[in-house]
């Protein structure tokens, strides 16, 4: 009963907090609130039995991306609220786009028959240690390209914040 | 979390996809557009994880694809970030509307 009310608090939380972050002018207020929508997504995993995984997103979202963000909004100086939003017919068109498809995937998914859900058990399936055997066993080697991945978005990101670039 | 039903998971995430779909639309702000795009990926990760854990409890796939999700978006910000940074200093500007040519 308690998940059940935690759930739709957090839920209420990152929608509230979402619609803020696309909506308020400021970029600062943006950054601030898309950091909530990340706690109550955080929040989320830890109810989904995900708990390492809710660690790592608070670890690596709410700490290093967010804190990326604000430093470049304050490094180029944009806390100003001066940013004049697209024209009205774009508005019209996003909103009508997007509302329609998110129509049509909710109309879906109310008429959606679920077959056989497993009742999973609290197994801690979630924690360090079996994560750990799977992703170095049989996820050894996506592991390893995304290690490259990110020195060649490090590389790449240098080489591109450089000044004269001939 | 047995009484909640898989079918109110993905509304949160629909909800937060198309959220993210009309900031990424509307922003003029480049900055903000790159948070648009990480509210839906934050979307697409509550999906993996909802359907992992509902269907194959006894399966870490999705969990392993959150993880590399998360990563990725991690490159991705800092690649953006120098782009915008980079962008800024010859146009003096984070509007979308006046970065029309693609060179340095």
């Amino acid at each position: 009963m308690i998940t059940q009310y935690l759930f739709y608090f957090l839920t209420f939380t990152a929608i509230f907090c979402a619609l803020l972050v696309v909506f308020s002018k400021n970029p600062i207020y943006s950054a601030l609130y898309l950091i909530v929508t990340f706690f109550a997504t955080a929040g989320h995993y830890f109810l989904l039995n995900a708990q390492f995984l809710g660690a790592v997103h608070v670890i690596v979202y709410a700490g290093a991306i967010m804190v990326l963000f604000i430093y470049v909004i304050m490094m180029l100086n944009l806390n100003k609220e001066v940013e004049p939003h697209k024209s009205n017919i774009i508005k019209i068109a996003a909103t009508v786009c997007g509302g329609i498809l998110g129509l049509v995937l909710i109309a879906a998914l109310r008429e959606t028959e679920l077959g056989e859900i497993t009742e999973y058990s609290n197994n801690g399936i979630g924690l360090i240690e079996k994560l750990g055997n799977v992703l170095f066993g049989a996820y050894m080697v996506p592991f390893e390209i995304s290690t490259v991945l990110f020195l060649s978005a490090m590389v790449g990101a240098v080489f591109l914040s450089k000044k004269n670039i001939h | 979390m047995n009484g909640i039903p898989l079918t109110h998971i993905l509304f949160v995430s629909t909800a937060l996809f198309f959220i993210g779909m009309y900031g990424f639309f509307t922003r003029r702000n480049m900055i903000t557009i790159l948070m648009s795009v990480e509210l839906i990926l934050n979307s697409v990760n509550i999906n993996f994880v909802a359907f992992n854990t509902y269907l194959y409890p006894q399966n870490l796939d999705g969990i392993f694809f959150t993880i590399f999700i998360v990563t990725i978006a991690a490159s991705e910000a800092a690649v953006a970030i120098a782009i915008i940074i980079n962008l800024y200093r010859s146009l003096h500007s984070v509007d979308v509307d006046e970065t029309g040519e693609l060179k340095f």
